[in-house]
Order: C-alpha cells, then structure tokens, then sequence
C-alpha cells in the first residue's frame, strides 16, 4: 500500500514538471513570420543544406539561391521576363557580328568590404573558374569563350589567349568563339560570378577549392546581402549590404535560410508561421491548399523535362517503330492528373513550352491504334514474341509511382510485358552513364532559358545523350546552323527542325514538363512565377498586415 | 579493476581496426563515386577533382595515406562539403546528438523504470498487463509515425510545443527527446520488469520482508540494486545506438544533428565522411560497452569482489 502511495506521488510529480515545463516552453509567443514581418526579415525555407558558398566549387540548386543573393553577376534575370538586366555591368555592346561582347561596369558596384568591383576582378575570377586545377563543375558555362574550353582542358597553359581582357577598370572585353545568342543570360549564373581576388589569396592558392574564405567574417561579396551567420545545419543568415550599389531598391533587412530536407517538416513550419517561402510542397497536401481562398500556393511551369531514356542499341528498342509505339500508348494527360495531381503539364517534346518564346513542335500524340500498328509492323503484333523491357529509375516514390502508371499503360494497350527496377542514386547514375539499361527515368533542368540547352543534350557522343542517338544533320543543325542564325525566328526554325527530327526518332520519351511549387505567406511581395524559378531576393518586399488565414490538415 | 579496464581496452583496437579496413574498401567497391551526378562531370573536372582528394593513387597508397591521417586524428575533407573537414562536421553535429541522446535517454530510464518496477510488483495483474502493453506498442511504434503524431496533436493542434529546430525556441527539445525516447523507455521497462521479478523472488527479499522492512524499504533499498542490473548493461549500447540511431528523428524535427550525415554520407559516396562516422561510432560503441560493463560489475557484488580481487 505504502509503494503504490510512493510511487503515486513520483508520478504525479513527474507528471507536473512536464506539464509545467510544456507550460513555460508556450511563453515563446511570436513566430518567426510575426517577427520577420516585424523587423524586415524573411524566412526561407531552402531545401536542404549547401555544399559550400564558393561560386566556382559548388553546383545545386539551394547554392544557387545562396550564391545569388550575397553575389551578383554582370547582369541579372528579370523576375517575370527573365530577359537579361544590368547588373555589375550598366550596359553591353555587341560588336563584330556578335563575336565581342564589351561590358560596361558600374563604377558604383562594390565589394562588402568597400572596394570597386573591376574588370580586372572578372578576368583573375574566370582564370580560376576555368582553371583545370579548380576543378569547377560548371566551367563548361564559359565555354563560348575563346580558347576557354582549350584552357579548360589544359591544352594551352597561357590565360592570355582566353577570349577576356580587362581594357579599363570598368570596362571587360570578352571575346566569343561563335555568336552565343542567351551568353549574356550565362551572366547571372554563379558559376561565371566574379570573388574577390585579395580574399582568396589571403586563404591560398586561386585554384584552392578547401580554403575557408566563404566562412562568416572572411567572406567578401559584392550581392545585395552579406553573410552574417552559418550555423551547419541550422540555419544560414545573411544582412542587407550597405555597400551593394543599388540598396535603396533593396527593402528587406536580412534573409534567414533554412535547411528544410525534410518536405513535410517544411509544410508543418509553413503552417505554424516558421516560414514565409517552401522550397517545395508535399505531393498530398496540395489539392487541400488549392481549395483554400487567397491560397499560399504558387505553381508554374518550370524549365526541367521527365523523360524516359532509350538505349537506342538494345533490343527491343533499337527499332524506331517500337520506340514510336510505346510513346504513343502513354497517355500523358491521365498521367499528370492521376498521378501528378495536376502539379505538371504532359510533354510531347524534350523542351519545355514557352522557353523565351520557343514553341516545341508536337509531332505525335497519344494514339493507342496507331501505336498497335506501329508495333506489328515492328514484329510484335498484339505483343506476340515481346522479348521483355525494362524500366530503371533511382529509388524513389514518385519514380516508382509513375513506371508502375506507364508499365500498366503499355501492358494494356500493347500487351507487352514491362519488368521496372529501382536502384540507389548512384547506381542508377553509373548504369546511365555506363548505358546499361533499355529504358532509364531521366529528368533535365535548364542551366539557362534556351531550347539549345536542352538540344544539345542529344548530339552525337554528348556527355548526356546516354541513349546512343547520333545523327550528322542533327547534329549540323544544333552546333553549326543555329548558333550562325541571323535572327531568333530563323534560330527557333532550326530548332524546331531538329526538335522534330529528334522527336520522330524517340531516342527519348518525354513524360512531363515540371512545375515549381511554392508555399508563399500572404505577406511577402515581389516573388514571380517564372520558368527558371529565378527569386531574385532584392525585389521582396513584406507587408506586416496580410496574414495566413484558414486551416489544412 | 582496472586490468579488466585495460585489457578490455585492448581488444578494442583490433575490433576498430577491422571496422576502419572493412570500410574503407567496401565503400569503395560500391558501384558509384563521389563526384557522379546527374550532369555529366567532364573528364577534365573529374580528373582535377580525383587529384585534390588522392582518389588518383593506387587504393593501397590510399589506404595507408588514410591511416596516417587518421592517427593523426585527421579525418580528411568531406567530398560533398567543400571547405569543411570530416572533423568539423563532426564536432558540430556531436554535442548537439549527444543531447538528445541524453534526455532521450533520460525519459527512457524515468518511465522505464518506473513502469517496469510498478509492473513488477504485482505480475499478471492490471497494474502488470497495462503498463506492459503500452510498453510493447512503445517498442512497435516506430519514430517516424511517433514524431509526426506528436508535432500534430502538441504542435499543431494544442500549440504547446514547437515543431522544430534544436536549441533556437524554448521548449524545441522536448518533441524530439519523447520522440527518441519511447521505444527505448519500452525497451528499459520489459528490462527491469524482469529483472525485478527475478530479484524479488529471491531469499534475500524474503529475509528483508521477514524482518518486517517496509514494502518501499524492501522495493527500493534491496531489490531496485539488482533488479536493475540488465537495464545498466542495456544502457551503453542504448546510448551508441541513440547517437548512431537518431537519423530519422533528426530529420523529422529538422535537428542539426550527425545522424543526418551519417547515413548522407553514404548516398553522396563521401568516402571520407562515411569513414569518420563509421570509425567514430564505433569506437563510441566499444566505449559506452565497455562502461556498462563496467558499470554492471560494479552493481553485481559477486562480479565486483572478483575484479576487485585481482582476480579473472
């Protein structure tokens, strides 16, 4: 009797001090976005943790959100046309038939620490991002350069012969193999931003890719906001610059990244007002976000293509007609609003719709009789003497979601039997890149809004054709015609050309175009729709009186 | 004592040994490295890449290279952090899963105990049946239906508690501590149910209950000593599997913790951090092993004469 009272009173003890301590934790009151909207900061959710904060070393897409905030390239997308604005340069000249291209720095732009931004900075910077030794994942961007992919590769060792000279502080001369129609759009990617050469010397070589000069308090930047806090894994912190030349555009204080891997962590925070922006939205949540009144969601159309890869030398689908067939017995629309719940838009080509006014040509669609003949006429009449196909993608829900979706389509209109394997990230990468599948999920993200971005992809022995596919005229089409192209009519003919070539061909099959999606509070302004999902942080404003309003569970 | 301290020690080095050669060689030979990605890498990059992290060497050379470092006490850059050591990464993600290991292991042993002796004191009864009941579903539950149960009904719906972060907003630590805690409070009450029955069952209890001591005096001076000894020597590997273990709760509470890097590293073939966390978590296993151990000898008088004699 006497324990059972004991023991009572240490569980009605302990029970209290959890109470009590729950109790005192509620006391926090304000949330993030209160206080944010409060004192001009924004917190943002950014996917995951960054590789690093170095332009010429990193590559992903939460740096690049990073990166484009503390940095700022020689001109910057507009956030609703994406067509190129000034930047650290006012203005650029075109000259010898597009083959030079002269940059006009503002003498206004500068460094965190002060200093002038120079021509001279973007020469030393583009020495290091093509240097062999830095090792820079994007050098290739720099490569409409003159003699930058020679330099790249180490077979000239002089960066003299490089296609760039500094003709004055605030005057850069860069000089182009070929006209290069979207190399000023290449301006706003990080990987042709310019560092601070002093900074990184003082940590090491300039091809050192370990030095600590991107740590708070080393680094210097010349982007709308400097690095204030780093805390790994927690969160990244940045304050308005008050060297940045254009700041009194810039409205908010600071911005907060977060690390949000987890996307269904991320919406809970959304909900409890501990961000302003989701990287992304859990797949489930979105129908009951559409329904709300004045929804925080935000979808558009996205610059990426899932499709599947053909191993154009394996049997069944080295033959074209199969190739056809299986195209045309998936149907993309029921796909995108089963599956996908609408939150993407079916594709019929490799390049997204609408890519600076590039229309792709359709030059087939869902037609499950023509796709039968199609199949006879290959040898597998009604799906009789199918040697058997199989899907790989990497492990993951959505993948699966979708080939067991088209596994189901082929089986039922064609008859024929489709085995699907998943496999781990890097296995998968290593089966594609050693071409050791038949069909492979594939997904392509624009670098840059151009439809020779996603063309060149499939030129003969690209470094990410992977199905085999090689054509002379093709491949004429894409490196010599379009980029000799007079106009931008004339170019996008050519590419509908080889699109349409390629597309009768199928070394690919394309499934859907992407979409961004985007839990945005009510009080942030300035974040556009765009195809590249392009923020640029310096337009967003906070307005404290708009609220989150209604409830999802 | 201590004989049995060092030579215990001793036999950890080889054990760390093999865990640091096994793994060196297997991550390895797994298909993939660690700069493949979706876009292709150029031979060039690839090569200028391969050569800054020694991946050009022959793998024996790399090997031994790996070594020195490490008894150094280098672990290396991390291949998916440029700019940040293996050690750093570490050290930063350490102390803040050490806590939470810590008061999950602490939940555990306060409810565990209590309900596990509670339950021993009245076998095959209700006061037996219930708390060991929610015990088994403690154990069956998962952390990943636990957790999101828990952020939904005290994060969302009661707005007691907050739903993420580590250390940033009052009270963030307590979600996450129940959440890692439950399964081994589970864990830690079926223990000392049954070391408790075991112990009370014996002549000593007898003799101390004959002498008329009080139920309490009996419970709580006698029997909880050695009752409690399979929950000790449950607690060493509890504490390195809550450190090792604590991934998927770091992900759900958004915790800057190492689980999180841990089993990354793995999927970003970062040789080298899979390296460092695997050689330090196993020497944390070997460690807390070996205190529980320790510590278990101690509670045990027989166990503690013997060592303490000198002797085997």
């Amino acid at each position: 009797m006497k324990t059972r009272q004991a023991l009572g009173g240490l569980l009605r003890t302990l029970f209290s001090t959890v109470i009590a301590t729950s109790l005192m934790a509620c006391g926090g009151g304000e949330s993030n976005v209160l206080e944010g909207n409060r004192t001009g900061i924004l917190h943002y959710g950014n996917g995951a943790e960054p590789q690093g904060l170095d332009p010429h070393v990193v590559t992903g897409v939460p740096e690049n959100h990073l990166i484009r905030a503390l940095f700022e390239g020689l001109a910057v997308k507009n956030p609703i046309t994406l067509e190129p604005e000034p930047g650290v340069a006012q203005r650029w000249e075109f000259s010898d038939q597009g083959k030079v291209i002269t940059f006009y720095l503002n003498p206004e732009a500068r460094w965190s620490n002060g200093e002038q931004v120079t021509a001279s900075d973007y020469v030393w910077s583009w020495n290091r991002a093509l240097h062999p030794q830095t090792g820079n994942l994007y050098a290739y961007m720099l490569y409409p350069v003159k003699n930058a992919e020679a330099y790249a590769k180490g077979e000239i060792k002089d960066f003299a012969a490089v296609g760039v000279k500094a003709l004055t502080d605030t005057t850069l001369e860069v000089t182009l193999n070929a006209p290069t129609p979207y190399f000023i759009q290449l301006m706003d990617h990080y990987s042709t931003f310019a560092v601070h050469p002093e900074t990184l010397l003082k940590f090491g070589k300039m091809t050192d890719r370990f030095t600590p000069w991107t740590r708070v308090g080393s680094m210097v930047s010349n982007g709308a906001f400097v690095l204030t806090d780093w805390a790994l894994n927690r969160h990244i912190k940045m304050a308005k610059s008050p060297h940045y030349w254009d700041r009194d555009k810039v409205s908010l204080n600071g911005v907060v990244f977060y690390p949000t891997e987890n996307v269904v962590s991320e919406e809970r925070m959304f909900r409890v007002e501990q961000l302003h922006y989701t990287a992304v939205v859990p797949l489930d949540k979105i129908p009951v976000y559409r329904e709300r009144p004045n929804t925080p969601y935000l979808q558009s159309p996205y610059l990426g293509t899932y499709y599947y890869l053909v191993n154009t030398d394996r049997p069944p689908v080295d033959n074209v007609k199969v190739r056809q067939a299986l195209s045309m017995s998936v149907d993309r629309e029921k796909l995108v609003r089963s599956v996908l719940q609408e939150t993407a838009v079916a594709a019929y080509s490799i390049t997204p719709p609408d890519t600076l006014g590039y229309y792709p040509p359709q030059v087939f669609s869902y037609d499950p009789d023509k796709a039968r003949a199609l199949l006879a006429e290959a040898g597998y009449p009604n799906g009789e003497g199918w040697p058997g196909l199989e899907i790989i993608y990497n492990t993951q829900e959505a993948h699966r979601k979708i080939a067991v979706a088209i596994q189901q389509m082929w089986k039922s209109e064609l008859n024929v039997d489709i085995t699907i394997a998943n496999q781990e990230w890097k296995v998968y990468l290593n089966s594609v890149s050693q071409r050791d599948f038949q069909v492979a999920r594939r997904g392509w993200i624009g670098d840059y809004v151009d439809a020779n971005n996603f063309l060149d992809l499939f030129i003969t022995d690209g470094g990410n054709n992977n199905t085999g596919y090689s054509n002379a005229i093709y491949d004429d089409l894409i490196l010599q015609k379009a980029p000799r192209a007079q106009s931008r009519e004339e170019r996008y003919a050519l590419f509908t050309e080889a699109e349409t070539m390629l597309m009768e061909e199928m070394p690919i099959i394309p499934i859907y175009t992407y979409t961004s999606k985007h839990l945005i509070h009510p009080s942030v302004e300035g974040i556009y729709p765009n195809l590249m999902d392009s923020l640029n942080l310096k337009y967003v404003k906070l307005h404290p009186e708009q609220t989150l309003s209604g409830e999802v569970n | 004592m201590l004989r049995f301290i060092i030579s215990r020690l001793l036999q950890a080095i080889p054990v760390i040994f093999i865990v640091i050669t096994a793994t060196f060689f297997l991550v390895r030979a797994a298909p993939g490295g660690p700069f493949d990605a979706e876009k292709v890498v150029l031979p060039e990059v690839k090569r200028a890449l391969e050569a800054q992290y020694k991946l050009d060497l022959p793998l024996h050379e790399q090997y031994f290279a790996y070594l020195s470092d490490l008894a150094q006490g280098e672990l290396g850059p991390s291949f998916k952090y440029p700019g940040r050591s293996v050690n750093e990464i570490l050290f930063s993600g350490l102390p803040v899963t050490a806590e939470l290991g810590f008061y999950a292991l602490l939940i555990a042993l306060i409810i565990g105990v209590t309900a596990g002796v509670f339950a021993s004191l009245k076998p095959n009864t209700r006061q037996d049946y219930i708390p060991m009941g929610l015990a088994m579903i403690g154990i069956c539950m998962p952390s990943f239906l636990l957790g999101p149960l828990l952020v939904l009904v005290f994060g969302i719906y009661l707005e007691w508690l907050p739903i993420s972060g580590w250390g940033s907003i009052p009270g963030d630590k307590i979600l996450p501590s129940i959440t890692l805690g439950a399964a081994y409070a589970a864990y830690v009450a079926r223990l000392s149910r049954a070391g408790m029955l075991e112990i009370l069952s014996q002549d000593y209890i007898r003799t101390a209950r004959a002498k008329g001591l009080p139920e309490w005096q009996v419970v709580g001076k006698h029997a909880l000593r050695g009752g409690l000894i399979p929950v000790v020597a449950f607690l060493g590997p509890a504490f390195a599997g809550l450190l090792a273990g604590s991934f998927v709760v770091e992900t759900i509470f958004q915790i800057p913790g190492l689980g999180r890097f841990y089993v990354q590293a793995a999927f970003n073939r970062d040789y080298t951090m899979i390296l460092g966390t695997t050689v330090f978590l196993s020497s944390l296993i070997v460690l807390f092993n070996l205190i529980s151990d320790v510590a278990a000898a101690w509670l045990n008088p027989r166990l503690r004469s013997q060592l303490s004699g000198g002797g085997q």
